[in-house]
């Protein structure tokens, strides 16, 4: 809940003159920064793995229950059988975290996991935030996801 | 985090473009249809199955349920039914700030229409099927105020036949109490602690079966057409016609510079989820904490979808299994509610705190700090005349008569 809290935080650090302009950007701006990364392969902030994500059905629907698979690679390209990896995000423009708490819920094998209980109850600019402690270490990265 | 610093400013300039450019009222480009076409109620996707109900598409179920719905016997006086405060041609609401039942309630009556499709009911989401949620009112000090075998008694006086064809035969029943319950009522609950457990499984199990009953007939409850829908559907749209040019440009706000769209979205203008707006609490009323409350009490449930009375495999479960845990983002946060209909069923909010549209057009535009906890709303600044096309166009989703 950490970071739900630190964007909550951000948001209402916003200085005033912005907050009060005639149409207060956050919340109920559509506008989405045209350079986020959106790629869903990506190497870890510490490059300790490469991830990637994919929902497993490719149509994410808003509002619907959906579940993505995960592939995590170490820095040699070797996949990863065994790691605990944590699950959690938000829409940063908006100030709050997901609407479910999502889980790794299989090992599906050459270092694939299952995620169930992804739920996206918005439109726009979603973070996926993971946390991975496998044998290389413990490391993090957010991707980006917009719906 | 350093990236959503970066992008703040990058938002910001976005929203004054927007709001400096001035935009033609007439032109959508193919995204903005997209989202609008997306409100209507052609939209809305089949029923989703119940697994924790297996009578919850049985036509007999549905008559069984919505006999019990309207039927008065269920209650403590004989003068309360699911309809005293669900009225069918009230949008099964009863237009008070907070209901009368045996007793009175602390919160505002919901409109029942579409809630098949929630996977939380109640303002702060404490159940997590119809069924389940049918059961809260039953046991209600303020609502019917009756308790478990005296509901059992009146199904087998009244419904015995129509209930054995969908349930199988009730229980013995002649040997229990004619009141007893875990309620707040202190006769009847001792007289349900003093009853065998194996009786109690058998009661609860009539019990939870009167709430799946009732949640078939409720399924059937579906939200009529609107003025809205048919414009959407009509040859005009996206022109003016069966909607007015205010009309237009209220839903142009509603789904822009508005941002309502992040929370009533959808065919039912719901996201069915949970958001502290900043409501202002009513004097007199205990403390009301929202969804922190209602999510803990929904995985306490003996009635939730993992419970015993469920028909669910466990698996099937997953919105009770990837529920989110109650974090500060969720004190008095509460259920965003369908805004199909809402034109014409005052007063508004969890417990009625706002008596017109207008008045809650202004609460969005002033975005007041919440009483506790924090509003995720930011002030919006709305001139006059954007605060009428929005109300108009809420007026646009009401049925058509
Ligand atoms: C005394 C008035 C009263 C009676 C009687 C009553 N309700 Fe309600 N109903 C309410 C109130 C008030 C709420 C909101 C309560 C809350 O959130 O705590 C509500 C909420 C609901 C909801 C939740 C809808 C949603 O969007 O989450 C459903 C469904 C519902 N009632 C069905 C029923 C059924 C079925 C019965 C009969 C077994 C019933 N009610 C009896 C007043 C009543
Ligand atoms: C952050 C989510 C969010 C946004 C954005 C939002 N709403 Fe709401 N809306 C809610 C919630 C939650 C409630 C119920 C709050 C309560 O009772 O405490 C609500 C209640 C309402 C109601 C009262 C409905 C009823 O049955 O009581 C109306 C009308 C409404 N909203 C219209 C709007 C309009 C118009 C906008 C845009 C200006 C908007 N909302 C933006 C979440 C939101
Ligand atoms: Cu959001």
């Amino acid at each position: 809940m950490q970071t739900h809290l630190t964007r909550r935080g951000l948001l209402l650090g916003i200085p005033f003159a912005l907050s009060a302009s005639a149409l207060s950007a956050g919340l109920f701006s559509q506008t989405i920064p045209d350079d986020l990364d959106l790629a869903l392969r990506r190497s870890t902030d510490a490059s300790l793995y490469t991830v990637e994500i994919a929902p497993v059905d490719p149509s994410v629907r808003l509002g619907k229950m959906h579940a993505w698979t995960l592939g995590l690679t170490d820095k040699r390209g070797r996949p990863v059988e065994s790691a605990r990896i944590a699950i959690s995000g938000g829409m940063p423009q908006h100030g709050h975290g997901l609407p479910t708490a999502p889980a790794v819920t299989q090992t599906l094998g050459e270092g694939r996991f299952l995620i169930e209980g992804m739920k996206f109850n918005m439109r726009g600019w979603w973070e996926i935030d993971l946390t991975i402690d496998g044998p290389s270490g413990t490391d993090a990265i957010t991707f980006n996801f917009i719906l | 985090m350093r990236r959503t610093l970066h992008a703040l400013p990058v938002v910001a300039v976005g929203a004054i473009v927007l709001a400096i450019g001035a935009t033609d009222p007439v032109a959508w480009n193919e995204e903005e249809l997209a989202v609008v076409r997306s409100l209507s109620l052609d939209e809305l996707p089949p029923l989703p199955a119940d697994p924790s109900n297996r009578v919850a598409d049985d036509p007999r179920a549905v008559r069984l349920g919505k006999a019990f719905f309207f039927d008065t016997r269920f209650s403590s006086n004989g003068q309360v039914a699911c309809a005293t405060c669900h009225q069918p041609d009230r949008q099964f609401q009863d237009d008070r700030a907070l209901s009368l039942g045996v007793g009175r309630t602390n919160r505002r009556a919901m409109p029942i229409a579409g809630m098949a499709y929630s996977p939380f009911l109640f303002w702060d989401g404490r159940k997590d099927s119809l069924w389940a949620q049918a059961l809260g009112p039953l046991e209600s000090a303020v609502e019917h105020g009756g308790d478990r075998t005296q509901y059992a008694h009146v199904v087998s006086a009244h419904h015995a036949e129509a209930y054995t064809e969908v349930f199988g035969p009730l229980p013995r029943l002649d040997t229990l109490p004619p009141h007893a319950g875990p309620v707040s009522d202190p006769i009847a609950a001792a007289a349900w602690g003093s009853m065998d457990g194996a009786d109690q499984l058998a009661v609860n199990d009539v019990f939870a079966n009167i709430g799946k009953a009732i949640a078939a007939y409720e399924r059937t409850i579906l939200p009529p057409e609107t003025r809205f829908d048919a414009w959407i559907a009509s040859a005009a749209f996206p022109k003016p016609g069966l909607l007015t040019e205010d009309e237009i440009a209220g839903l142009r706000l509603f789904i822009g510079e508005a941002g309502c769209i992040n929370c009533h979205n959808g065919p039912l203008l719901t996201d069915n989820h949970f958001h502290n707006t900043g409501v202002p609490a009513v004097a007199g009323l205990p403390d009301d904490r929202g969804r922190v409350a209602g999510s803990a009490q929904v995985l306490d449930d003996p009635f939730n979808c993992l419970g015993p009375y469920s028909d669910a495999n466990p698996v099937d479960c997953t919105e009770l299994r990837f529920m989110a845990p109650a974090g500060e983002e969720m004190l008095r946060a509460f259920k965003t509610p369908s805004l199909r209909g809402v034109a014409s069923r005052s007063p508004y909010m969890h417990a009625g705190q706002i008596e017109t549209l207008d008045q809650v057009i202004v609460h969005y535009s002033a975005a007041q700090r919440a009483p506790e906890g924090l509003s995720e709303l930011r002030p919006l600044n709305l001139d006059e005349t954007q605060r009428r096309y929005l109300g108009a166009f809420l007026a646009s989703l009401d049925p058509i008569q």
